[in-house]
């Protein structure tokens, strides 16, 4: 039977074009070829992070042992899209991916920076600096000079700005929408104690609610919407509560919904850039 | 009373998902954003045309042939129609993707002539209009799959069940086509150093 099941879903896993997969995004440097030495990792890592810091713009690394006959420029778009380095809104993001076996590079350019970074200036990066380098099997070096010449790029494209406002902000649309559901949670708690109690509340957020509307109202409007959140108050808990309701029992649905992106532990992620296949690719 | 309860839950969730109305027209909008990026990738490789056919004949004279076709390829995209009504209308869209396609075709054709001339192919301005070449035909490749995502989501959306009856009734919004792989250019021509 489990066997069984097993398979079923395996089924449900689509199957992919092309077997190379986008590896998960841990932090700036992303060495699954084992090109770089570890003081050079830590070293990039620590002035990744601090360019990051001063110029609001996330650079990162990715070395993979081999494409599988994937065409560079389609692995980086992956890549880009499912990573998503660089700031939302202004997409300063770049993305450096080498891949061993095939010799080849490809430098993924953020929307936002392809007026500094363009591909011509991405291409002259990959055959100037890095490639010289790579062909001698300096890797360190060669993805060293690579990561300079596109700092020196972009800086000064973006100042280093305020704190990132998490795409959860930026999303919510309709603050009086989101008000409304949050209030009939409350009643719906409320409720779960005294069904007064709920239409008290509900005329109490009711008022809240003519505060936060743009349009100004008249205080016999305003009382008399009091009295509808009363009654919406009084009313809603009677919807939920699905019959017997014995007092103690928890709340209602709740539980589950909020609280998606935690996902912190010092780890890194992509601040939501846009890629439009700006960038160039090369070999050494 | 327990069915009017679910009655007034139901008419509460229909009023919250709604009849689609919104959605159809977001994403008739992304069709449109979409379809101006193609637009765009498409205008600069036509805007790069000009430079690489002059460096290229600095050193090679002899193709002639392969320059003209580049160069007629180019200006015939400049009489062919434009803008936003191309996604309402398949026929002028085929017409736009066929254009395209030919200036793909005659400049992966300059690109293996090329291949003959090591001092051209040495050039800096050369090696640097490559690769701006190469970044165009990319950015070409990403806006064309981003736009037939786009129009695939809008299909979608105008087909399935209220939606498509919401579209009927109110909106009269079409399918819309997306773009076919192009002929003989089923990779986007590769430019080899």
């Amino acid at each position: 039977m489990r066997a069984l099941l097993l398979i079923l879903l395996l089924l449900l896993i689509p199957v992919a074009g092309y077997p190379l997969e986008v590896p998960p995004l841990s932090s700036r440097v992303t060495d699954l070829a084992g090109m770089l030495s570890a003081t050079t990792r830590q070293q990039l890592e620590t002035e990744l992070a601090a360019f990051e810091q001063s110029q609001s713009t996330q650079i990162v690394i990715l070395t993979v042992p081999s494409l599988e006959g994937e065409p560079v420029e389609q692995f980086g778009i992956k890549v880009a899209e499912a990573w998503r380095i660089g700031r939302k809104g202004i997409n300063s993001g770049v993305i450096l991916i080498l891949s061993r076996r095939e010799h080849k590079i490809r430098i993924e350019v953020g929307r936002g920076l392809e007026s500094r970074l363009t591909d011509l200036v991405s291409g002259r990066i990959i055959r100037n600096e890095m490639a010289p380098l790579l062909k001698r099997g300096d890797s360190d070096g060669g993805i060293a000079a690579g990561v300079y010449a596109v700092m020196a790029a972009v800086k000064g494209e973006y100042a280093a700005a305020p704190p990132q406002k998490s795409e959860h902000d930026e999303q919510s649309a309709l603050p009086l929408f989101s008000f409304f559901i949050v209030a009939l949670v409350i009643c719906v708690y409320l409720g779960a104690i005294s069904r007064y109690l709920s239409g008290v509340g509900g005329a109490i957020l009711m008022l809240f609610g003519i505060g936060l509307s743009p349009t100004s109202v008249s205080f016999v409007v305003s009382a008399a919407l009091a009295l509808v959140g009363f009654v919406i108050g009084f009313l809603v808990p009677t919807l939920f509560s699905s019959g017997g309701r014995g007092g103690s029992g928890g709340g209602p649905w709740l539980g589950g919904g909020f609280g998606g992106g935690s996902g912190g532990d010092g780890g890194f992620s992509g601040g939501g850039g846009d890629f439009g296949g700006g960038g160039a690719s090369g070999d050494w | 009373m327990k069915s009017f309860k679910e009655l007034i839950l139901i008419v509460l969730v229909t009023l919250l998902v709604g009849c689609g109305y919104n959605i159809m027209q977001a994403k008739e909008e992304a069709v449109l954003a979409a379809w101006g990026d193609v637009e765009a990738t498409y205008q600069r490789r036509a805007d790069l045309i000009p430079n690489l056919v002059e460096v290229v004949k600095g050193y090679a004279q002899h193709e002639a042939a392969t320059l003209t076709a580049v160069t007629e390829a180019r200006s015939k995209i400049g009489t062919i129609q434009a803008g936003k009504e191309l996604v309402n209308s398949p026929e002028a869209l085929a017409k736009f993707q066929q254009a395209q396609g030919q200036l793909s075709g005659a400049l992966s054709r300059l690109m293996v002539v090329v291949e003959r001339y090591p001092d051209l192919k040495a050039n800096q301005n050369f090696m640097d209009l490559q690769n701006q070449l190469e970044g165009t035909e990319n950015r070409i490749n990403v806006a064309r799959s981003r736009y037939n995502k786009s129009v695939e989501e809008f299909n979608v959306s105008i087909r399935t069940f209220p939606n498509s009856m919401t579209n009927s009734l109110l909106l009269h919004l079409a399918r819309k086509e997306s773009f076919k792989a192009e002929e003989g250019a089923k990779v986007a021509p590769k430019i080899k150093f």
